[in-house]
């Protein structure tokens, strides 16, 4: 690793960690149960998220041990079912879809648009409650005896063969759905309306613009979700409905619904990251994001094709041919605005004085594994290869190097970013910088071998395989546990740095954000006075302007 | 044309007001304007009924797919609602669409007496509504028309047993398993006027608490957001019962 | 601003409100009456049928659904903004109904 860095700190022995800011402006449990400061929000979100991915990521080391070996060796196969649907309800409901927008994009927007708030303050405080209910209400399903159905409800299984909490899990998710809304409509709102005089579209960070289209996609695909899953419960307490065969009804409408949702859902996912890369990208590279216009209309181009894609979900379900044709055809599209990104953002690195502190290794392992989750996702939506590898590990590879190697990375690269803004404190730059490869080496070892399972043919959500998976299996299990490692270390050392970080100034990165023109934690009201921006977003000539500037002032 | 002149003038009033550095008790504090609150607010609620069109899409697609399915089911099934309460809930819910308007329009000129006579109206006509729709209920379940819980097909194999509706439409018999496919109408019938009903409360529930502001004049003192954005729902809530008395009701009457 | 600023504070006046309380009634009894002539069918294609009633029908509630949201939802003297989020919510509505009624309608073609 390349001995430079652009982190410049203050002096540790005069610094001090501003005496007023959002952290310390009230005390008590209260002033933090009904604030309406986006910055503490997202605080809480953050806390709760955290603990829901620690959750959700045990589960999932029970499954990597379940499949050590080829039986049933650790639990039952309806034990099996019950942990692989509840590691997923609760990664993609209660982990990524609140993930980056809820935290990061909470604490962030208001920020970066020159704001003192969110529109809504109390929307948003709303939003989080809603988020805990539906978190109590899923702990509440896993301790009554969990739910089997996978996360994706199948109908008729879920609706009338299944006598586990349906119920129970489906409302939470619907509670979980409406604060995801919530939160939706209340950037879309503060991005419309609340941005400082000067800050035009295309002045906005690239953050903005990608929390900006997964808004759209919470706020229009959400609910479809919500009313399925009414009617899912509707159908299990009446044993009539629209989704039942024995009843007349069409377990396909379910699935058009379910997706119509919850293939926009993944974009939800994975938008908010990369906003996240783009602004890491741009920083550590120390150049404008190239072809910013692209980029931000990539967003809002992903965010609308993935409207028109939800049934390559059903290619082998029995659509009919030619709709099958058409989502296809539908489908390819949206890689193009995803190539855009990756293309724009390795344009960025060229001939940019990269240096590779921690958000920015994360940043890189995005690129990587988001590359490969992407392309793998080219073969599913052919119709004539998702036929074989549909249902199989192939699908489970793919899905999480997308939202693993790809979210979580831009998400872990998001708080280590953020982290001196957020907290006053610098993380230990050394130890994360081994997390980050640390994840990275654990992920790999732990999703590849995947694609060649699914390859062979291994089929997903079944406790017991054949013996001669059982080799890639193992390794598949001992890269979990390097993930493992890799995913605690951050855990320890940011809960660390919070007392003994080194103060970390207001700008450590030399970034050109709005954030980091403010005190580090920021005041309350953000500003201490409304910013009028006169420049473009990532104009690093601007920031040597204003920090020369500064300097002179003080020397005067 | 003088309504908006009168507005224009009360604003411009604050307008001056505000240059001493004061701003209205209700503008909070993160906006920088009066204005700025009302399109931040106004915007939220058109997009909240983005998600309410979506909410009630998923309902749709179920109807028009069950609907081509079980065509003969439907058409019977829609036999069993009652024209007249249908048109004259249609009738009652337009009214109240109507003193809503009036309420803004009461709001905004800052007239508190009118904006209470409208608002109660309008909580009159909203009640008169459910009313309606219970009766409707009412008749379903002693017809042994509600899905899961009470249902017979005995309509629909032998509609003479039903000689209101038979000697209306003349129905021939259904074959059994489609008029089992009835239960699928009705299920969609309670699932969409039941849904569309809870929003009916919801918003009656939000009425009686503007009347009890607004007469202590919370919405004539030119802060008309509130009384705008819940119009708008109103209006909404209206806009889905059109579509479900032409779809529920109308489309299979001939 | 200062055209947005006019535009947001227009107050619709009383009279146009009666007009379309009066439409929209108007409306509501014409849906009532074409609902029981029998409007006949359109065969545009073999195997193609169109049914005038149920068109009409939906026409007429269309009508009254814009002029509910044109006048007292009071759009038409809105921001673009407001019409376009107007807009879209339609758009989506339809791409999710007609996306997966292009899924139904078309199982019967069979292979290709």
């Amino acid at each position: 690793m390349s001995a430079a860095t652009i982190i410049s700190l203050p002096d540790q022995s005069t610094a001090r960690i501003p005496k007023v800011n959002f952290l310390t402006k009230e005390n008590g449990l209260l002033s933090w149960l009904l604030t309406t400061d986006h910055k503490r929000i997202a605080t809480l979100y953050l806390i709760s998220i955290t603990f829901f991915f620690f959750i959700g990521g045990a589960l999932a080391g029970l499954i990597r041990l379940e499949l050590l070996t080829p039986q049933t060796t650790l639990m039952a196969a309806d034990t099996y079912n019950k942990v692989f649907t509840m590691h997923g309800v609760i990664m993609v409901f209660f982990f990524l879809v609140p993930s980056v927008p809820a935290t990061i994009g909470n604490f962030l927007i208001p920020m970066m648009i020159g704001a003192k708030d969110l529109a809504l303050p109390r929307i948003n405080l709303l939003s989080w409650y809603l988020y805990m209910i539906a978190g109590c209400m899923a702990i509440y399903t896993m301790a009554a005896g969990g739910v089997d159905t996978g996360w994706t409800f199948t109908t008729p299984l879920s609706t009338h063969y299944l006598n586990t909490h349906v119920i129970s899990t489906g409302l939470a998710i619907f509670v979980a759905g409406f604060s995801s809304i919530f939160t939706g409509l209340n950037f879309i709102v503060t991005i419309h309306k609340m941005r400082a005089p000067g800050m035009t579209w295309f002045r906005l960070p690239l953050f903005v613009w990608s929390n900006y289209a997964a808004s759209i996609l919470m706020v229009l695909g959400t609910p479809v979700l919500a009313i399925t899953l009414v009617l899912v419960v509707l159908e299990r307490t009446m044993h009539i409905g629209v989704f039942d065969p024995t009843y007349g009804g069409d377990p396909i409408l379910f699935q058009h619904l379910f997706w119509f949702y919850s293939h926009p859902a993944v974009y939800i996912m994975i938008l908010p990251g990369m906003g996240v890369i783009s602004e890491v990208v741009s920083t550590f590279s120390r150049k404008r994001v190239f072809g910013y216009t692209a980029v931000a209309f990539s967003s809002v181009a992903i965010a609308i094709f993935g409207f028109f894609v939800w049934a390559h979900h059903m290619f082998i379900m029995g659509i009919s041919n030619y709709a099958a044709l058409v989502f296809s055809l539908l489908t390819m599209l949206v890689a193009v605005p995803s190539a855009i990104k990756i293309f724009n953002w390795a344009f960025t690195l060229y001939k940019g004085s990269i240096t590779f502190e921690t958000p920015m290794l994360y940043a890189f392992g995005f690129m990587g594994l988001f590359t490969i989750g992407g392309l793998t996702g080219v073969f599913l939506g052919t119709t004539g290869t998702d036929i074989h590898l549909t249902e199989t590990y192939f699908v489970v590879a793919h899905f999480h190097f997308v939202m693993v190697g790809g979210m979580l990375m831009a998400f872990l690269s998001g708080i280590h970013f953020w982290w001196p803004k957020w907290t006053g404190r610098m993380y230990p730059e050394k130890i994360s910088q081994l997390a980050a490869v640390v994840t990275y080496i654990g992920f790999n070892f732990t999703f590849f071998p995947q694609f060649i399972l699914g390859m062979l043919g291994m089929p997903r959500r079944y406790a017991a395989y054949p013996p001669e998976f059982q080799a890639l299996n193992v390794f598949s299990t001992a890269g979990a546990t390097i993930l493992g490692v890799g995913y605690l270390l951050p855990m320890l050392y940011l809960t660390w740095s919070l007392k003994y970080g080194e103060i970390a100034g207001d700008n450590p990165w030399q970034a050109t954000g709005l954030e980091w023109q403010t005190q580090s934690p920021p005041l309350t009201e953000n500003f201490a006075e409304i910013p009028i921006v006169d420049h473009e977003a990532y104009d690093y000539e601007w920031l040597e302007k204003q920090t020369a500037a500064r300097q002179q002032q003080e020397v005067a | 044309m003088t309504d908006s002149a009168a507005v224009a003038n009360s604003a411009m009033a604050e307008t001056g007001n505000s240059h001493h550095g004061e701003h209205p008790p209700y503008q909070r504090h993160h906006f920088e304007t009066v204005d700025q609150q009302f399109d931040a607010t106004n915007f939220a609620m058109w997009l909240f009924l983005l998600t309410e069109v979506m909410f009630f899409g998923g309902l749709f697609t179920a109807y028009l797919i069950m609907r081509n399915w079980y065509y003969q089911a439907f058409v019977a099934g829609s036999h069993q609602l009652s024209i007249v309460w249908g048109t004259a809930n249609t009738a009652v819910l337009i009214a109240s669409s109507f003193t809503m308007a009036m309420s803004v329009w009461s709001a905004e000129m800052r007239r508190k007496k009118s904006l209470l006579v409208y608002l109660c109206l309008t909580l009159v006509f909203g009640l008169v509504f459910l009313g309606i729709k219970g009766i409707e209920w009412h008749e379903k379940w002693e017809k042994h028309h509600v899905p899961g819980v009470h249902f017979s097909v005995e309509s629909f194999v032998n509609p003479q047993s039903d000689p209101a509706v038979y000697n209306e439409y003349h129905d021939a018999p259904l074959a059994p398993d489609m008029a089992q496919k009835t239960e699928e109408y009705f299920f969609l019938y309670f699932a969409m006027t039941g849904m569309h009903a809870l929003h009916m409360v919801i918003g009656i529930g939000i009425l009686v608490f503007m009347i009890f502001r607004a007469r202590s004049g919370a919405f004539t003192n030119g802060h008309v957001t509130f009384v705008e954005n819940f119009g708008l729902y109103w209006h909404f809530v209206d806009i889905i019962w059109i579509y479900l008395f032409a779809l529920l009701y109308l489309i299979s009457r001939h | 601003m200062n055209e947005q600023h006019e535009l947001e504070h227009h107050v619709v006046s009383p009279k146009t409100y009666i007009i379309i309380f009066l439409a929209l009634l108007t409306g509501t009894a014409l849906t009532v009456l074409a609902s029981y002539i029998d409007l006949g069918e359109w065969h545009i294609a073999p195997g193609i049928t169109l049914f005038w009633n149920p068109v009409v029908n939906l026409a007429i509630a269309t009508g009254k659904m814009l002029l509910v949201v044109l006048f007292f939802m009071h759009v038409k003297y809105s921001t673009k903004l407001t019409k376009l989020t107007v807009v879209s919510g339609l758009f989506m509505f339809l791409v999710l109904v007609g996306m997966t009624l292009s899924d139904y309608f078309t199982r019967a073609w069979g292979r290709w």
